[in-house]
């Protein structure tokens, strides 16, 4: 354990690998995150060839049919189907893709313009910095799902406009992480060598300060990961976000709501993926912290 | 203490201007003309346009209208809804009631539980315990809401009959709003059924509203406990002889609680958020179940006033947050 801080290999970027591998592995909740990620990853993926039916088929014949496990289920659809007859597993599966990949573009905007603005606070500080935090702090007066509501509405509903408006609303932990490292690591003599040695303000920025920030960031990206799944959610099921009969998880809830009472399936199974993935990812998230924060290491 | 709350307050000035340009910004970002479609489908003959342009202050330049909004701002004046034409600032304050109702028991939920459970975990480190308490509290702090509301609706109201499904209060009831508070009302009148019935119909909204913030309070009181335990004083205090007890619930538990009541604080944009989604679960008539409606009837005034006053909300508590921090920590009285 005491030889991870040694001097013998640094730089050597297997020897931090193998050693951010041994603190990640050694909590078990956070490998079984990452192992339902992969699956729910390549599920995804493969959905095509993974789903048992086409997600948009209507099967007028099968209307609300239970899961398998009750009497009146058939094998034909495993989970049951809604309303109209659509397959809910095949749907589920192929809202896996869209969860997903929104919420990864979400995390790719927001960490990727809020490391730019925050490496831009946290080094030049002066008016730019004030003029950053400020325009963050308004950003952070309003709730978070309200601000994101307003956008879409502004941008009109849709994927594209729900992906933007989540983006925004996570920008400001990005800046205000990515400002905090780097006014920290400013003024370290690996910085100080570098500008001596004539590093210009870019090579600085992004070369020497940003790679010594970014273990803050990366377990800012997994918590992004897993709220932006939920706000997509939450956008879909109010009707603001991915618009039907696109199989999003939010939407699919909010279309099984009024059947509550009859069809209690096609309610509880949307739901629990987005449960069971944001779990997961949050798993994984805190395994990712334990590895990566010294500060909280063993807590 | 008056001078840091001065200086705190002064600082907000920057960050309420710039909400008040959001919302104003908003308005005008929006696809379509705000007239046309205060005509609706009927449209407008030009002169009725032109009349209206100038009513509204259309005509004018941004700035003079942004300054115009700003006074009307000061003086609590936030425009007319297009859809009921009341005054925004009364339809808003004649809600806010329900949804602060809504978020004091949610928060009151939050903490009798998630403060104990987080003590708990704390004191039984790495036990089954500790181990059970985080795990729970991890999926509380996962939950999508807006399902979590749909699942005990399902169990509680459908299928065992024990709580109502939405509104606030049973209809059998009118209780004459005073503080529009229906608990708090109902006990004015003097009648105890209402009362029950009141708190029968805040029970589920409020488990749903508080689940999210409970998990955070857990979590949050387990590792400040985890801390202040491995601090002298509390050695020292053990060194004394004291039982267990005391120096849990003394020496821990009274200086973890000041990075809890912080993070407690800050629990309100996040309740106003979650207030959203419940009250459109639960029908609940508050701020949130507004907004919503607002938007999707495009009712451009009503949104842009109840965002302004939504920050100033949070703003405010945060405010108070940060002064409570000053108050009860006794190593950063300024």
């Amino acid at each position: 354990m005491s030889t991870i801080s040694t001097p013998a290999a640094p730089g050597s970027f297997r020897y931090q690998l193998a050693s951010f591998w041994s603190d990640f592995s050694a909590s078990r909740g956070a490998l079984v995150g990452l192992i339902f990620i992969v699956f729910i990853l390549l599920v995804a993926l493969f959905a095509p060839w993974v789903a048992p039916h086409d997600p948009a088929m209507q099967d007028r014949s099968a209307l609300l049919v239970p899961p398998v496990w009750h009497a009146g289920g058939s094998w034909n659809y495993i989970l049951g189907t809604d309303a109209v007859g659509r397959d809910i597993l095949s749907r589920l599966i192929f809202g896996a893709r869209y969860s997903l990949s929104i919420s990864a573009m979400v995390v790719v905007i927001s960490m990727g313009v809020g490391i730019f603005l925050g490496l831009l606070a946290g080094y030049f500080r002066g008016w730019i910095e004030t003029v950053i935090t400020r325009v963050m702090d308004v950003v952070l007066a309003f709730p978070s799902l309200l601000l994101a509501l307003g956008l879409v509405a502004i941008l009109s509903p849709g994927l594209t406009s729900a992906m933007i408006a989540i983006a925004l609303v996570q920008l400001p932990y990005f800046v205000r992480l990515t400002r905090a490292a780097v006014i920290g690591e400013k003024n370290r003599e690996y910085v100080i060598a570098s500008r001596l040695s004539g590093a210009g303000h870019l090579r600085l920025m992004f070369n020497t300060l940003l790679p010594n920030c970014m273990a803050p960031l990366i377990v800012q990206a997994t918590l992004s990961f897993s709220t932006a799944i939920l706000d997509i959610a939450a956008l879909g099921f109010l009707g603001m976000g991915v618009q039907p009969p696109t199989p999003e998880w939010g939407a699919m809830l909010a279309n099984a709501r009024e059947f509550m009472g009859s069809a209690y399936w096609a309610v509880t199974f949307p739901g629990l993926i987005i449960l069971l993935t944001v779990l997961m990812i949050n798993l994984m998230g805190d395994g990712l912290r334990d590895a990566l924060d010294p500060k909280m290491k063993r807590s | 203490m008056f001078k840091f709350f001065l200086i705190k307050l002064a600082q907000l000035v920057p960050t309420f201007i710039g909400v008040t340009i959001v919302a104003f910004a908003f308005i005008r970002l929006l696809p379509g003309d705000p007239i046309l479609l205060m005509a609706g489908e009927r449209g407008i003959s030009a002169e009725r346009y032109a009349q209206l342009e100038s009513q509204m202050g259309f005509d004018r330049s941004l700035v003079v209208q942004y300054l115009d909004f700003l006074k009307g701002l000061l003086h609590g004046d936030l425009g007319n809804s297009l859809v009921t034409h009341a005054p925004v600032m009364d339809e808003f304050m004649s809600r806010f009631p329900a949804t602060l109702e809504l978020s004091l028991f949610a928060l009151a939920f939050a903490v009798i539980i998630g403060l104990p459970a987080g003590v708990l975990a704390a004191v039984k480190r790495g036990k089954t315990l500790d181990h059970t308490i985080m795990g729970v509290s991890l999926t509380g702090y996962s939950m999508p809401i807006f399902w979590w509301g749909l699942l005990l609706i399902m169990l509680f109201s459908s299928t065992l009959g024990w709580t109502p499904v939405s509104g606030r209060i049973s209809y059998m009831y009118f209780i004459e709003p005073v503080t529009g508070f229906m608990t708090i009302d109902s006990l004015i009148a003097g009648d105890w059924g209402a009362f029950l019935s009141a708190l029968h119909y805040l029970i589920l909204p409020s488990i749903v509203l508080g689940t999210i913030p409970l998990a955070v309070i857990a979590r949050q009181t387990r590792s400040s406990m985890l801390e202040v335990l491995g601090e002298d004083y509390v050695r020292t205090a053990r060194a004394k002889g004291l039982s267990n007890f005391r120096v849990i619930m003394v020496h821990t538990l009274r200086n973890a609680l000041i990075s809890v009541v912080t993070v407690i604080g800050l629990q309100v944009g996040l309740l106003l958020a979650g207030a959203i989604l419940t009250e459109t679960i639960f029908s609940w008539p508050g701020i949130g179940k507004w907004m919503i409606d607002a938007i999707s009837r495009r009712d451009y005034p009503s949104v842009q006033g109840g965002l302004v006053l939504i920050a100033f909300i949070v703003m405010i508590v945060n405010l108070l947050v940060d002064l409570a921090y000053g108050v009860i920590n006794p190593r950063i009285r300024h």
